[in-house]
């Protein structure tokens, strides 16, 4: 066991960088103790305590003390220390960490609108904090208790802020698509209301008639229960009805509560802008896009249809595979009005709560819905599938090279596929491209949703 | 409002799905994405409660400002019996409560230095067994802070730190040096003595000093130093090279002995920690001041018993919510290593709940080489700790952040949304007794604490609903 000490006259170190390269010199193999320090008092006390001999020293000179196995380690382990003293210590990579809350991202920049969808049960917390920084919010995520979204709402009203949901799918604002939205041409029309296929289907059936869409705000599928009140349905149309550049204004919402169904009435008639109501069940999502497209002084065609040729499809009942709770909800009602309840009863939306809990949405994951696709194959009970394909932003990048062969095979098999086609020209997944796909398949293609649960009747109902 | 909203395309900050920000961007949208993480199962509902009663932010307010409305300074040297109205038995101790069977080797180390140099005990074995006769209180709930062990026996001078602006103040010892010091729990007679003569010779110099001049402005004090390079907490020569300066004058002009006022200049030029404690009754002043606002999630104290590690909240008062002491990453004296050290210890962490220590670190980068780090860290890490406080220090400002304040003000609701711990620059103790200071190094608070507390202000919430 040899020691070697040395003194590094007037030599200064940083006493921490002192410590590292102490520890630097520990590591070389052969090293059994080492001290690197300024000569200060409690150094050399601590030099005498490891048992090294203490050279005359001044506070301003270096100690370098090495215990070591034998004479051939004093040397890797100064050129250590030396290595420690002179290598700079890191990358100078100083940026700041990412933000962790919706407050401190909206902050860094400079942000108006908060888009959350974290997990139901922790979306109050992060939508409550968006408004306490004076964002308007959208809160995508579902599975939120309704008081959290009424105290949210609330808020909003008080600080002049839009809550648009919890369970708010879909909206656009300034042509730019929120959540699952359709690329939108900027255009004349705005839409408000409770349900996000509903915005979805009106903005293509506007694109299909030439019309653009200023804003389509989604207001949360429980907005017009009685519970919530209509309370961001009444304030967005109150808003769309000062904007400037909205000159008809269409509201929009599932089954509504009886009496706020009476509120936004009165409302939307109160507007200075035309407004057009368009409540499924009283009216079809395309008798709504007519009624805006009238209001412009324009009059509807038709919306597009990739029809099917050949032979009639096996016997059997209709049965409904969405992915679109609003689309569903309005294909049910047209089928349950001309075939009877019992043949709508068999139509299932494959976003609602119990089908998402732990899985991605069925518009942007198929997998089950084709499962499903492919058992009603088999199935030859039942004679006509019914299905919505929705494009747009945030949607499957290329719904139909998934959906095309299940359907092609179900063709085999003697099952009538009609597909509700909700899509924009200018979708990034190309509405025609995905219409001709799935007709060569074998499916009829209806751009309006209404007009595919029409052609679902008749072929279940025999008429053709 | 929304007017504003629907005039342009909207810059959009989300938290949740990757894929609707992919949507935006892919639209050419301005979009700021939140890292978004869940906290913990057991504070969700807590949180929601809380956000619900909405009264959170406009108590921080208040509670910051309390806190930030103070100006500490240093007025005399008292005497812990007077100051505090210590009974002879009663001794002070850093941390939340402990009691004496539970106290680690560092802590009971420094009491029974603390029975030797009041004279209760002859030798270190009487102590002991004196030990569990002594009544243990935490410095906190006296107004006072203590580094490390933070034992304040009624002998011992106290610095006194007013409010220049209030009738708040705080108390703490003056700082013994570094290595066997009572602090890191040794009691040879070296340390004793070392009391002995502090009582006997500093604490009236420095009195006798402190009487000659205005109060000593120590927030300007502490805002000068960490543009030269102090963190607070762990680096603190600036700051008593300024205090020296603040001093001098009225040093020279006293008529105590001459070697005494020699002795005490060089006592304090030896110890680059005199001014650590000044800080800390400084940051207790603010503390104590912001406590007590209800509804307010802002934490006015973290410290260590060297067993447990507690924090209190503002809302909830002199509670304590305290889980087991960590141990602290660092970088070891001599032959020491990590086998030889106690978890973390001291109340010194009270820098660090009012912007200082390990939060200034990147004012001071040379501290963040204690576990390795790099200067990059040290920037990182204070950048992080914005992410968790409600305000930036108007008074303590990082010269490398183009003078950006320090992050100030601990939000315990911040703490468990983010997961963002606050960070903590401190000394290591030695775990047996009597051998006092081992290392330096980083630690982290513990999110249990954190956990307790933001459950305790939410059933505070749903009590007033009921």
């Amino acid at each position: 066991m040899i020691s070697h000490v040395e003194v590094r006259r007037r030599t200064y170190h940083d006493s921490v960088r002192l410590m590292q390269a102490s520890a630097a010199v520990q590591r070389v193999d052969g090293v059994e103790t080492a001290l690197v320090a300024m000569a200060t008092d409690l150094n050399l006390t601590l030099l005498q305590d490891l048992g090294f001999e203490v050279a005359e020293t001044t506070p301003d000179d270096m100690l370098v003390a090495v215990r070591a196995a034998d004479e051939a380690v004093i040397a890797p382990a100064l050129a250590a220390l030396d290595a420690a003293l002179e290598t700079p210590a890191g990358d100078g990579d100083m940026a700041a960490p990412e933000p962790r809350t919706i407050g401190t991202a909206a902050a860094r920049a400079g942000a108006d609108l908060a888009l959350i969808s974290v997990p139901g049960p922790h979306a109050f917390v992060e939508a409550a904090e968006a408004l306490a920084s004076g964002l308007h919010v959208m809160v995508f995520s579902d599975n939120v208790p309704v008081h959290q979204e009424i105290a949210l709402k609330q808020q909003g009203l008080e600080a002049g802020l839009l809550v648009m949901g919890p369970d708010c799918g879909t909206a656009v604002v300034s042509g730019l698509g929120l959540g699952f939205a359709n690329a939108v041409r900027p255009g004349p029309v705005s839409l408000v209301g409770a349900s996000g296929t509903g915005i979805q289907q009106l903005c293509c059936l506007l694109d299909a008639a030439g019309v653009g869409v200023r804003h389509a705000l989604g207001t949360g599928s429980r907005d017009l229960s009685h519970a919530v009140g209509g309370r961001a349905t009444l304030q967005a149309l109150v808003a769309l009805d000062e904007d400037p550049a909205t000159e008809v204004i269409v509201v929009v919402s599932k089954p509504p509560s009886p009496e706020v169904a009476e509120e936004v009435s009165a409302a939307a008639a109160a507007c200075t802008t035309p407004t057009v109501l368009c409540l499924i069940g009283e009216s079809t999502l395309e008798d709504g896009a007519a009624a805006a497209l009238r209001a412009l002084g324009r009059e509807p065609t038709p919306p597009a249809v990739w029809p099917t040729r050949g032979e009639t499809p096996r016997q059997g009942t209709l049965r409904g595979l969405f992915s679109g709770g609003t689309l569903r909800d309005e294909a049910r009602m047209i089928v349950a009005g001309t075939l009877g309840e019992a043949a709508a009863a068999d139509m299932i939306d494959f976003g609602d709560d119990e089908y998402t809990r732990g899985r991605p949405h069925p518009m942007i994951d198929q997998r089950l819905r084709l499962e499903h696709l492919g058992e009603t194959a088999a199935d030859d009970s039942i004679g006509v599938a019914l299905l919505d394909v929705v494009l747009g932003h945030g949607a499957h990048p290329d719904p139909a090279s998934e959906m095309a062969p299940v359907v092609a095979d179900a063709k085999e098999v003697g099952l009538g596929i009609v597909v509700s086609l909700c899509g924009s020209s200018g979708d990034p997944q190309g509405r025609d491209a995905q219409a001709a796909a799935l007709n060569e398949a074998g499916a009829a293609v209806f751009l309006s949703n209404a007009a595919a649960a029409r052609h679902a009747v008749e072929v279940v109902g025999g008429t053709r | 409002m929304i007017d504003r909203l629907l005039a342009a395309e909207p810059v959009v900050a989300t938290a949740g799905v990757d894929l609707l920000a992919d949507a935006l961007e892919a639209q050419g949208a301005s979009v700021s994405r939140a890292a978004w993480r869940p906290p913990p199962d057991e504070v969700s509902d807590a949180l929601a409660t809380i956000a619900l009663h909405r009264r959170t932010d406009k108590a921080n307010r208040i509670a910051v400002e309390r806190m930030m409305g103070v100006r500490p300074v240093l007025t005399g040297i008292g005497v812990a019996r007077d100051a505090l109205g210590l009974g002879e038995r009663t001794f002070l101790h850093a941390g939340p409560p402990i009691a004496w069977e539970d106290c680690s080797g560092p802590m009971r180390g420094a009491l029974v230095g603390a029975m030797l140099y009041e004279g209760l005990a002859a030798s270190p074995e009487e102590a002991v067994a004196l030990g569990p006769e002594i009544e243990l209180s935490p410095c906190h709930h006296h107004r006072a802070v203590g580094p490390m062990a933070g034992v304040i026996s009624p002998s011992m001078p106290l610095a006194v730190v007013a409010d220049a602006d209030g009738d708040g103040a705080a108390y703490t010892t003056l700082n013994e040096g570094l290595g066997k010091v009572l602090r890191y729990g040794a009691f040879a007679p070296e340390v004793i003595d070392r009391l002995r003569w502090m009582e006997r010779v500093l604490a009236p110099t420095l009195d006798a000093a402190l009487r000659r001049i205005d109060p000593i402005d120590l927030r300007s004090l502490i805002g000068q130093a960490l543009q030269m390079g102090d963190d607070g907490h762990n680096r603190n020569r600036a700051a008593t090279s300024l205090l020296l300066r603040e001093l001098g004058a009225a040093l020279l002009e006293g008529d105590d002995p001459s070697r005494d006022r020699a002795e005490v200049f060089r006592f304090m030029h030896a110890n680059d920690h005199f001014m650590l404690n000044l800080v800390m009754a400084s940051a207790k002043v603010g503390v104590d001041a912001a406590s007590g606002v209800a509804g307010s999630s802002l934490v006015t104290a973290m410290a260590r018993n060297g067993t447990e590690f507690g924090i209190r909240v503002s809302g909830t008062g002199d509670a304590w919510f305290t889980a087991p002491a960590p141990e602290v990453d660092g970088l070891y004296l001599g032959s020491f290593t990590a086998a030889d050290a106690n978890p973390d210890l001291g109340d010194s962490a009270i820098t660090e709940t009012v912007g200082l220590g390990g939060f200034a670190m990147a004012a001071s980068p040379a501290i963040v080489g204690f576990v390795g780090g790099t200067a990059a860290d040290a920037v990182r890490r204070t950048l992080a700790m914005y992410e968790i406080t409600l305000v930036e220090h108007p008074h303590y400002r990082i010269p490398f952040l183009e003078s950006r304040g320090t992050p100030t003000g601990i939000d315990a609701i911040r703490v468990v949304r983010t997961g963002v711990m606050p960070v903590i620059n401190t000394g290591i103790a030695g775990k047996e007794p009597g051998v006092g200071m081992v290392g330096a190094g980083i630690v982290e608070a513990p999110v249990a604490c954190f956990l307790q507390a933001v459950r305790a202000l939410a059933a505070i919430e749903s009590d007033e609903e009921a």
